[in-house]
C-alpha cells in the first residue's frame, strides 16, 4: 500500500451488508465514536440509568452518564422519578458534583439559578437586578428555560432513559423474549445494593459490549471454568437473541446434584489435578428452581444484568473516549435472602468484577485487541461461528448475539 | 506506651507481608493469617455504608491459597509487580490476644515491559494474633481510596 492509498477520511468502510464481518476502523475512529453518541446514546435507544432502590425518597438523586452525556435522575416530591441533563440552562455547567445526594431543589454553584427535582427552572439570582439595576431582559421567561428531559421508564425496579420521543416503549423496545429473561431474575423480588466497583478497561466501549454476547470466549479464555470443571460448552443452554437484534440472553443448565457428587469425588481423588482448596466460591444452590447457573443478559446499547451461579449483578457500560470505558459493577442481593445466601453471594462474588476468576480476563483482552489495532486497522473482523444471522439457538457454540449487536448497530447508526 | 516488643512484631508481619508480595513470593503469602481468616479487598465508599462485598473476598486460609493457585497456573493477564509502600503503623486497641491496627498503603504496578504508575491507596485496617509468634493476620481489610480498578486485580495488596 502506498502512502497515497491510505484513506485519512477516517470513515468506517463497512464491507458488505453481512452481520459477520466487522471493519477494524469501527474500534478506532474518532469520528465514528461522536457519530455513536449521537445515534446510539443520545439516539433511538434506552438507557440504564439506576435501580429506583438508590432513590427511594422524595428528594433523593443520583448522577449518572448516558453515553458521555450527564444526567441526573431524581426523586420529586410528588414520588416520581424525573431524568434531566446535568447541565445548567445558563452557562451550561455542571449541576450536581456528586454520584448522589438528597435535596429539596438543585441549585447551580455558579451563579445560583435553580430547578425542581423535574428539572424545572424555579429560581435566577438577582432575576430583577440590584437596587432596580441589570437583571434579566424582560423577554425572558424561566419557563423557557428548564433542563432537557429525558423519557424515563422502570421495569423490574430498573430504571432507564432516552433523549428519543420517538423510540418505542421500554417493553416494546427489548422484545418479549428479553424481558422475560430478565424478569425472570428479577420480578417480584426487591434488590438491594450489597457492592459496587468500577473496573477501567482499555479499549472501545463495543469490544466489551461484544465480549458479553461472546458465548464462544467464555470457556477458552477463562479456564478457571474448564479447569475447576465449571462450565462448558457441551453444558446444555441456549442463546436467545430479540427480533431487532440488540439485547439477547445467553443461559447455560447446570445438574447441581451431580457437580456436588464430582466435586466431592475430586477431594478424595490423590491425583494432581489442580483443584479449589475452599469450594465454597463456586458452591451454589438453584436458586431460580430452573437448573440455570448462568444468565447473561443485555440491553442495547449499555447494560448487562447477569446471574453467574448465586452472584446477582448489573453492569453498566461507559463509554470514555475511543478507547478507553468504565465498567460499573453493581452486585446486588435480594430482600429476601437469609444468612447464608448473604455469605455465598459474597464469597461467589470472587467470580465477578475487576479481581473476579471468571470476569478479570475481560479487562485486559478487549485491551490487547486495542492495542493491536492501533494504526493497523484496515481490514475486517470475523464472526462467523454458528453461522451469518443473528437469530436464537439453543446451542452456545455460536456468535449470534455479536451479529445481533452489529444488527441493531448498524440499523441505529445508518450504517 | 504499648509493649515496645508487640510493636516491633507487627511492624515485622507488616512489613514481611510487602516483602512477600513485592518479591513475587506469592506462596508464602497465606501463611501470613491464621487459619480463620478474613482478606478483604473494598473501597472508602463501601466499607463506610457498611457493605460487606469485597472485590476479593476470602473467609479462609484455602481461598487464599486458591488466589494464588490461579494467580500462578490459571488466569490470563499481562505479566506484572507490585511495589508497596506502608506507612508508620497506628496500634488503635491492644489486649493479650489481638492488636487492632491501621497502616496507609500506596501501590506502585510495574508492568512488564517497565510501564509503571500508581495502581492504588488506601489503608490496612488489621486485627493481628500477638499471642503467640510468628504474629498472624487475623482479618486484614484492604480499604482502598478509589472504587475504581485500571484494568483488573489479580495480585493481592
Amino acid at each position: 500500500m502506498s502512502v497515497q492509498d491510505v484513506r485519512f477520511d477516517g470513515a468506517v468502510n463497512w464491507p458488505s451488508n453481512a452481520l459477520s464481518e466487522v471493519p477494524f476502523r469501527v474500534y478506532t475512529d474518532p469520528q465514528q465514536y461522536a457519530l455513536e453518541q449521537e445515534r446510539i446514546f443520545k439516539g433511538e435507544t434506552w438507557s440504564y440509568l439506576c435501580l429506583a432502590g438508590e432513590i427511594p425518597n422524595p428528594g433523593d438523586w443520583v448522577a449518572t452518564t448516558i453515553g458521555e452525556v450527564a444526567i441526573i435522575v431524581a426523586r420529586d416530591e410528588a414520588g416520581a422519578i424525573n431524568a434531566f441533563v446535568n447541565r445548567c440552562a445558563h452557562r451550561g455547567n455542571l449541576l450536581c458534583l456528586r454520584n448522589r445526594g438528597h435535596n429539596r431543589e438543585i441549585t447551580c454553584i455558579y451563579h445560583g439559578w435553580s430547578y425542581d427535582l423535574a428539572g424545572r427552572l424555579t429560581g435566577v439570582a438577582f432575576e430583577k437586578g440590584v437596587k432596580r439595576e441589570g437583571g434579566m431582559a424582560p423577554e425572558f421567561h424561566k419557563d423557557e428555560h428548564h433542563l432537557q428531559r429525558l423519557r424515563i421508564e422502570e421495569l423490574c425496579g430498573l430504571v432507564f432513559g432516552t433523549f428519543s420521543d420517538d423510540v418505542a416503549d421500554l417493553q416494546s423496545y427489548l422484545g418479549p423474549v428479553v424481558v422475560g429473561g430478565l424478569k425472570r431474575v428479577l420480578e417480584d423480588r426487591p434488590v438491594h445494593i450489597i457492592g459496587r466497583s468500577t473496573q477501567i478497561l482499555p479499549n472501545n466501549w463495543k469490544l466489551y459490549a461484544e465480549n458479553v454476547k461472546d458465548t464462544y470466549h467464555a470457556s477458552i479464555l477463562h479456564s478457571f471454568l474448564t479447569t475447576f470443571r465449571i462450565n462448558r460448552l457441551s453444558m446444555p443452554g441456549s442463546i436467545n437473541i430479540s427480533e431487532d437484534g440488540g439485547h439477547h440472553f445467553s443461559q447455560a443448565k447446570l445438574d447441581y446434584a451431580a457437580e456436588d457428587a464430582d466435586y466431592k469425588a475430586a477431594q478424595l481423588r490423590s491425583d494432581t489435578d489442580l483443584k479449589l482448596e475452599d469450594n465454597s466460591v463456586v458452591e451454589s444452590v438453584d436458586e431460580f428452581g430452573d437448573q440455570v447457573s448462568v444468565q447473561i443478559l443485555t440491553v442495547f446499547p449499555n447494560m448487562v444484568l447477569q446471574q453467574v451461579r448465586n452472584t446477582i449483578a448489573v453492569r453498566v457500560i461507559r463509554p470514555r473516549g475511543v478507547d478507553k470505558t468504565e465498567l460499573d459493577w453493581v452486585h446486588l442481593g435480594f430482600d429476601s435472602d437469609d444468612a447464608s445466601m448473604r455469605e455465598r453471594r459474597l464469597r461467589q462474588g470472587n467470580l465477578i468484577g475487576a479481581a473476579g476468576y471468571i470476569s478479570m480476563e475481560d479487562g485486559c483482552v478487549g485491551g490487547f485487541v486495542q492495542r493491536a489495532l492501533q494504526y493497523n486497522d484496515d481490514g475486517d473482523g470475523v464472526v462467523m461461528m454458528g453461522g451469518h444471522e443473528a437469530q436464537s439457538q439453543t446451542f452456545r457454540a455460536s456468535e449470534a448475539a455479536i451479529r445481533g449487536f452489529w444488527k441493531k448497530y448498524r440499523a441505529v447508526t445508518g450504517a | 506506651m504499648r509493649d515496645d516488643k508487640v510493636r516491633l512484631g507487627i511492624n515485622e508481619l507488616i512489613a514481611a507481608y510487602v516483602d512477600c508480595i513485592d518479591d513475587d513470593r506469592f506462596e508464602e503469602w497465606p501463611d501470613f493469617f491464621v487459619d480463620d481468616c478474613r482478606y478483604l479487598i473494598t473501597d472508602r465508599e463501601s466499607h463506610e455504608a457498611g457493605l460487606q462485598h469485597g472485590i476479593i473476598y476470602c473467609a479462609s486460609r484455602g481461598m487464599l491459597v486458591d488466589r494464588v493457585t490461579t494467580l500462578r497456573r490459571v488466569l490470563m493477564f499481562e505479566a506484572h509487580r507490585y511495589r508497596h509502600l506502608v506507612g508508620p503503623t497506628r496500634i488503635v486497641a491492644l489486649d493479650g490476644k489481638t492488636a487492632e491496627t491501621r497502616s496507609n498503603v500506596f501501590v506502585a504496578r510495574i508492568m512488564h515491559d517497565g510501564g509503571m504508575g500508581l495502581f492504588v491507596t488506601g489503608r490496612y485496617l488489621d486485627r493481628i494474633d500477638v499471642s503467640c509468634e510468628p504474629y498472624r493476620f487475623i482479618e486484614r481489610l484492604v480499604v482502598l481510596d478509589s472504587q475504581k480498578i485500571d484494568t483488573l486485580l489479580v495480585i493481592p495488596l
